[in-house]
């Protein structure tokens, strides 16, 4: 505990950068997965192969992702490449959460949003995307854990975050300093899980509590599929 | 396209088969770890799995687990376990290591598995007089097969990519050559390396891919096909878990 205590800048200063790091690819991932999952969900033919390539893209270890897209222009050794990494393991999970929360609308409701005359620009902003919350909203939250779980390998390319603690402690011997960092990482994925959680509540108040729903069985596949480190 | 030429050339040039780790034996070791720590998680968790689903008791504790472990970042982990257990069984502790970053997955496979089957189906095999013996291996471990092996498709990829992290702790494996790439500088070693990794990776997926469909009992499988929204969770995600 004492190395906790003299370390504090420290772990708060890595925190801040883990965070950058983190949330970056988190949102992005989000954006992307939009139009992609979309057009997936939309064109039937586009379905299949969409995400099937994206299923790939989660199989790809992290380590080799780094590599491939040095390979590709990104500088190797760069915090760019960690967040075009995360944010591409994120659009992996949510396209497919798209796909399926879209999938989960009522097609009554559509249905009736196209009778009293909505036009398909309006009806996806106000009708299907919103009835599609609580299954982004459990796509969203593996993706931030995973994200931000995953953000600590970042430190083999070099980049400052809470991995560093891993490294240097294990370079060190000092089994507090590994310590802090897993705990670190554990509590920021759970702060950031119970604000998406609460973003949720307060965007969808509509959304069912307790039964078990789409959403946790889309989170329940989302946990099966695949699994980077 | 000139690093992937270089990469190839780093990758088949006759020095791989020599030094102090050959390429074909870095690849033995991944495969080792891999197979080896999905194995004892499998006979771990697939039990307890299984006894989750039959019972219906201790999921809650089962998500909230599986939910955790997503956030435990896995270079931590080893790196924790190795200075834990001493460097001298390094082995040993990143086996732990593995062993419990794919016993989520497995565990999550086992008990969606049963799930996900219908309930009628199970009453059905009560009401011709099954024990609950029968009713497990007879119905409920056939019909949960397709997402188990899902679980464990996941747990292996997750492996995968870990074993190559835990290259940093000197484990060897593929990950040894990137790690060391890095530090040398040497990227053609790196990305051939890596190419090692993505098509490891990619392979072990489609293996499990086609075990997925081999383990579909009969009878299921065309059903499942004609109709793969009814029953929501269950069809889907074994269908989901095929296509990723």
């Amino acid at each position: 505990m004492t190395w906790v205590f003299d370390n504090l800048d420290l772990i708060w200063s890595l925190t801040l950068d883990h965070l950058r790091q983190s949330v970056i690819p988190i949102v992005l991932g989000f954006v992307i997965a939009i139009p992609v999952g979309w057009a997936a969900w939309r064109y039937t033919t586009l379905r299949g192969p969409v995400l099937t390539t994206i299923g790939l893209l989660y199989t790809i270890p992290s380590l080799g992702l780094f590599a491939l897209l040095a390979a590709a222009g990104v500088p190797l050794i760069s915090e760019t490449n960690l967040i075009v990494a995360l944010t591409i393991y994120g659009v992996a999970i949510m396209t497919r959460s798209v796909t399926d929360g879209l999938e989960s609308v009522d097609p009554a409701t559509r249905d009736a949003a196209i009778a009293v005359g909505y036009g398909p620009w309006r009806r996806f902003w106000t009708v299907d995307l919103p009835l599609s919350g609580p299954v982004l909203l459990a796509g969203l939250r593996v993706t931030a854990t995973s994200t931000i779980s995953l953000a600590t390998v970042g430190v083999l390319i070099g980049q400052s975050n809470l991995g560093y603690l891993f490294t240097n402690g294990f370079q060190r011997r000092i089994v507090p300093e590994i310590l802090a960092g897993v705990v670190a990482v554990v509590v920021i994925a759970l702060i950031v899980d119970l604000l998406l959680v609460l973003a949720g509540r307060i965007a969808m108040p509509w959304m069912p509590r307790r039964t078990q729903t789409r959403s946790e069985r889309s989170a329940a596949r989302a946990r099966l599929a695949g699994g980077v480190a | 396209m000139n690093v992937f030429a270089e990469a190839f050339a780093w990758i088949f040039s006759p020095d791989r088969l020599t030094g102090s780790l050959p390429l074909p034996l870095a690849v033995w070791q991944h495969l080792a770890f891999t197979f080896g720590s999905v194995a004892i998680a499998a006979v771990i968790a697939i039990p307890l799995g299984w006894l989750i689903g039959h019972t219906g008791r201790g999921r809650e504790i089962a998500v909230a687990l599986s939910g955790a472990a997503r956030a435990l970042p896995s270079l931590g982990l080893v790196v924790l376990l190795v200075l834990l257990l001493g460097v001298v069984h390094k082995t040993e502790a990143a086996v732990v290591a593995f062993v419990l970053l794919a016993i989520p997955s497995i565990l999550a496979g086992a008990y969606a598995g049963f799930e996900a089957i219908d309930r009628t189906v199970i009453d059905a095999g009560r009401a011709v007089g099954m024990t609950e013996w029968q009713v497990l291996w007879k119905v409920e471990v056939p019909l949960g097969l397709p997402l188990l092996i899902g679980g464990l498709r996941s747990a292996t990829l997750q492996v995968v990519a870990t074993v190559t992290i835990a290259a940093y702790v000197g484990l060897g494996g593929l990950g040894f050559f990137i790690i060391q790439g890095i530090q040398i500088r040497s990227f053609p070693q790196i990305l051939g390396a890596s190419l090692i990794v993505v098509a490891l990776a990619l392979a072990l997926d489609g293996l499990f891919a086609l075990l997925q469909r081999f383990v579909v009992p009969r009878g299921v499988a065309g059903r499942g096909a004609r109709r793969p929204r009814e029953r929501s969770g269950a069809p889907t995600a074994a269908a989901a878990a095929a296509t990723s």
